[in-house]
């Protein structure tokens, strides 16, 4: 499998693409003409992560006990403690994230095979991570396309893992090639039901998607506590967790263990390039985006707005529900309870990060990913908790959705309407 | 003699935008000074300084010749300045007197309203200035008209010498605008002062004293009105030479394309809004509908373009029954929309221009091949959409929510003609748009009736029906009262039809006035 030829690199793309990048979800005000343009779109996630790891640092520094310590000596041996805590920190978040280049090379040298896994073990360790979000992401990106805000991510994630888990080990006999595919089929039309039910009555009687979408998390986990203590529990096990997947079921890992990279990694990309397909060169796509950006426009374009409100939740919970899938099928190998451990809240967040633009997605969870997988080195080499990662994703997220801030912090300008236009005169001459 | 205000080189920016640059005006007692200008010009944008509501970057305001720095609107009133504003500030569930005391309340001892007080002012205002309202109505009982009085009213017990109308007609009939004007005479008789804001060129003429033109935050020029003519003041407006009258060949209506029988429709609140309209619209013909805003014209045009589903009553397009029929059968029968509310239903505004472009046809080839969008055809079809429509757009990846109204009308006009269409469905097509924009959707709407397209005009403004149309219906609380010929039509005839008078009874009406006119004519 090549995940080259999938990515968006066609030409003829990169054009509207960007346009897309730049115009989409910025629903200009009335009496507030000013937007963003193309730079400030990419320059204020940035900041914001810049921003959160500067944050981050301080909190580092106020949880040292060291640097209080140090401080009470002399305010130079203050500061030399806060910057020592800082750089361990951070240097054990890289490492965690992208593993140790001295020793990389150190292996590679080697030649020894087990060395270099070992190496290089944390760089594909954030891929591994990286992957649910990216499922999870597009799930939550495809329905603020459509205007729809599926909080139900999490809930969706969970019956993807049990009709994925399911069809893992209840069906026998299969090849591979025919048994991964379904029971990746059968964790996205879990999702897809699950997604689908409070689409269907936001359609039909209103009722509020983030109230419904909320509830249905509920039930998707007390029903998953009780499938694993009653109908779907390991026979003979004390613990509430389902039956092995069988191997033939098993997402392919690429390398022996202890490395858990598996192909679910590249199926996450193969699946984003789709949604931007589908998103940006259909004509459903259109119809989605024209329903979530203005419905009485849709409308009065003849389109369906309660069908393709309905398609899009569906398409969102299928999407959420692989997110599941991939996890049971590629690094679990079973389900047990609380599995999850938030990727669908998590990914509201990534969705808001990427500007619901699929690239965007895949960006903001590889950041993430790398963030999680880095922090639990960071807490065993420099001893901050990994809670400090949560700080720093919070603060990133609250910059990204109030890009005011950062542009205040840095001083940026609204850029206007009319320069805009300027500018843009101006290259064609 | 000192004028009773005076601006001095004002000059506001905004980011990117010079909205105001170095204006002057002069505002003489007893007078009433038009500020006549396009959309955007400025016009606004130097009355909300003059109100403190913006702070100017430079120049200087004198009232009566001493120096005014206004901070807030309460400033202003204090110095008499008073501002009629196009949206009133009425509270409907209070009475005229109520309304007027409103932040101005005379007290009796013990913390009462006094009511009885303020209304014999009133009173004594009404009667002064010829301001005919009754005080003790309840704001929601009174027409538009009288509810402007009241607004009126309201600035002159707080003894405002200068009266600065924001746009007052568009909400008017023509009648009530008639009044409007007289009493604005009246007003500056005794010795108040108007600022009278509009774009509308008859108006000034008729009402002004000097009008003073702006273009682009600047002063053009000042004129009488003896000394200026409607093309003088609209190439003063917009910078060039403007077509004001149309060449208009007579129709030659054909095949009949759309037939409404016994139309029943209600609006969101499920109160019939057309009650029992029937019409048809021939090929090649322009039928007009006029009438105040809010007498159905909004629900007639979403039931005959699919948009809102019909009570009872039927609706034929081509021989063909539509009458519960969905938007996209209606595109595909031939039928262009231009929606009253372009930025609501016309347009989506964060999409490029070439995406609204292919809005209503997406789907079809050559701009989809199956599911697949074409969007080397997409960019083909708005680039040279841009180009003959003359849509002024940075470029066709812009989003059509950044370009001005007029340009944004441009490109929901450039995708509906730009198909092959039976009938044409256009609700005012142009409010809100510049003189320049205006003129050359009117041409275009005339180019397709020329061509052979049923065209089907919705229009509160009276000049655009009385321009445009072949026939004129009249529509007053959702009934069509009256059909009448191009020929017949007059402004007064079709202004008291607007106001609900029974077509022989307004026929009778203006006999009755052009022979009394005659005959005084005679006896002088």
């Amino acid at each position: 499998m090549t995940s080259n030829s999938e990515e968006p690199k066609k030409p003829g793309v990169g054009q509207i693409f960007l346009e897309e990048l730049n115009n989409q979800f910025k629903p200009p005000k009335k009496d507030d003409k000013k937007k963003g343009v193309a730079s400030q779109t990419l320059l204020i996630p940035l900041l914001a992560v810049i921003t959160g790891l500067i944050i981050g640092g301080i909190f580092i520094i106020l949880t040292t006990e060291q640097v209080y310590a140090a401080f009470g000596q002399s305010f130079g041996a203050g500061l030399a403690a806060a910057w020592d805590a800082v750089s361990k920190a951070y240097s054990g978040l890289f490492t965690g994230a992208f593993g140790d280049p001295a020793r990389m090379i150190a292996a590679l040298q080697s030649g020894d095979s087990l060395q270099i896994r070992r190496a290089f073990n944390p760089i594909l360790e954030s891929l591994v991570t990286s992957t649910p979000y990216i499922f999870a992401g597009l799930a939550v990106a495809l329905g603020f396309r459509a205007g729809v805000f599926n909080i139900g991510a999490e809930g969706q994630i969970f019956i993807g893992a049990i009709t994925a888990t399911f069809v893992g080990y209840s069906v026998t006999g299969l090849p591979g090639i025919i048994h991964v595919p379904l029971a990746l089929l059968a964790g996205a039309a879990g999702g897809a039901m699950w997604g689908f039910i409070p689409g269907w009555l936001k359609a039909k009687t209103g009722g509020h998607e983030v109230i419904n979408t909320i509830m249905m998390n509920y039930i998707a986990f007390r029903l998953s506590d009780f499938l694993l203590t009653g109908p779907m529990k390991r026979p003979g096990s004390f613990n509430p967790v389902s039956p092995e997947i069988l191997p033939s079921a098993w997402l392919p890992r690429f390398f022996p263990d202890p490395i858990r990279f598996h192909l679910g990694f590249f199926i996450a990309l193969g699946i984003a390039y789709l949604v931007y397909w589908y998103l940006f060169k259909t004509t459903w796509g259109f119809e989605l985006r024209t329903v979530g950006t203005n419905p009485n426009a849709a409308k009065y374009a003849g389109m369906n707005v309660t069908k393709n409100i309905v398609l899009a939740m569906s398409l969102s919970g299928a999407l959420a529900g692989l997110a599941g899938a991939n996890e049971v099928l590629g690094v679990n190998r079973n389900l047990a309870m609380a599995f999850s451990s938030g990727y669908g809240f998590d990914s509201i967040a990534l969705a808001l990060l990427g500007n619901n633009h699929p690239l965007g997605v895949v960006l903001a969870s590889l950041l993430f990913g790398t963030l999680r997988s880095g922090a639990t080195r960071m807490q065993l080499t420099a001893g901050i908790p990994n809670d400090i990662i949560s700080i720093l994703q919070a603060v990133i997220l609250a910059f990204i959705a109030a890009p005011a801030i950062i542009r205040t912090i840095y001083r940026l300008r609204k850029p206007t309407v009319e320069e805009a236009g300027v500018t843009i005169r101006g290259w064609g001459g | 003699m000192t004028p009773v205000l005076e601006l001095r080189g004002i000059t506001k920016r905004f980011p990117g935008v010079l909205a105001n640059d170095h204006i002057d005006l002069t505002l003489e007692q007893g007078t009433i000074h038009a500020l006549l200008g396009e959309n955007g010009a400025g016009k606004t944008t130097l009355m909300n300084i003059l109100y403190g509501l913006y702070k100017p970057d430079e120049g200087e305001i004198f009232v009566n010749g001493e120096p005014f720095q206004v901070r807030s609107p309460s400033d202003a009133i204090a110095r008499g300045i008073g501002m009629v504003h196009q949206h009133f500030m009425l509270i409907p569930v209070f009475t005229v007197t109520e309304n007027v005391m409103l932040g101005e309340e005379s007290l009796k001892p013990g913390g009462f309203l006094d009511r009885e007080t303020a209304a014999k002012r009133i009173r004594e205002i009404s009667i002064q200035y010829g301001l005919e309202v009754n005080p003790d109505s309840y704001i929601k009982d009174l027409p538009v008209g009288v509810q402007q009085r009241v607004e009126i009213i309201k600035l002159l017990y707080r003894n405002a010498n200068i009266l600065i109308f924001d746009e007052p007609t568009a909400v008017l009939t023509p009648q009530e605008a008639d009044e409007l004007f007289e009493i604005m005479r009246s007003l500056t008789a005794q010795g108040k002062s108007i600022i009278f804001i509009t774009h509308k060129l008859r108006e000034v003429l008729e009402v002004a004293d000097i009008i003073t033109v702006i273009r682009r935050g600047k002063v053009i020029g000042s004129v009488l009105p003896s000394e200026a003519d409607q093309s003088k003041l609209a190439s003063m407006m917009v910078g060039r030479e403007v077509k004001l009258e149309l060449e208009k060949e007579p129709a030659r209506p054909k095949e009949t394309i759309l037939k409404v029988e016994n139309l029943i429709v209600t609006d969101e609140t499920h109160q019939v809004a057309v009650d029992g309209v029937s019409f048809e619209v021939r090929e090649g013909e322009i039928l007009g509908i006029a009438g105040v805003q809010g007498n159905g014209q909004t629900e007639l045009v979403e039931a005959v373009t699919g948009m809102r589903d019909v009570e009872d009553g039927k609706v034929f397009l081509i021989g063909k029954e539509v009458t519960h029929a969905v938007p996209r059968k209606f595109t595909e029968a031939g039928t262009a929309h231009i929606p009253e509310d372009r930025q609501r239903d016309g347009l989506v505004l964060p999409f490029p221009v070439m995406e609204n472009l292919m809005l209503c046809t997406y789907y079809q080839p050559p701009f989809a091949k199956g599911a697949i969008i074409q969007w080397e055809y997409v960019m083909q079809n708005a680039t040279r959409l841009v180009q003959e429509y003359d849509i002024r757009t940075p470029s066709i990846f812009t989003a059509a929510g950044s370009l001005s109204g007029g340009n944004q009308q441009k490109v929901i006009v450039a995708r509906e003609l730009s198909r092959p269409i039976h009938l044409l469905v256009a609700a005012q097509p142009t409010r809100g748009l510049d003189v320049g924009s205006i003129e050359y959707i009117h041409s275009q709407i005339l180019k397709r009736r020329d061509e052979g397209v049923a065209v089907l005009l919705v229009s509160t403004e009276l000049d655009e029906i009385m321009q445009l149309s072949d026939r004129i219906a009249v529509m007053y609380r959702g009934k069509i009262t009256a059909t009448v010929s191009a020929e017949e039509a007059t402004k007064e005839l079709i202004g008291l039809l607007m106001a609900g008078v029974p077509l022989e009874e307004a026929r009778l009406q203006i006999h009755k006035q052009t022979t009394q006119s005659e005959t005084i004519g005679g006896a002088n």
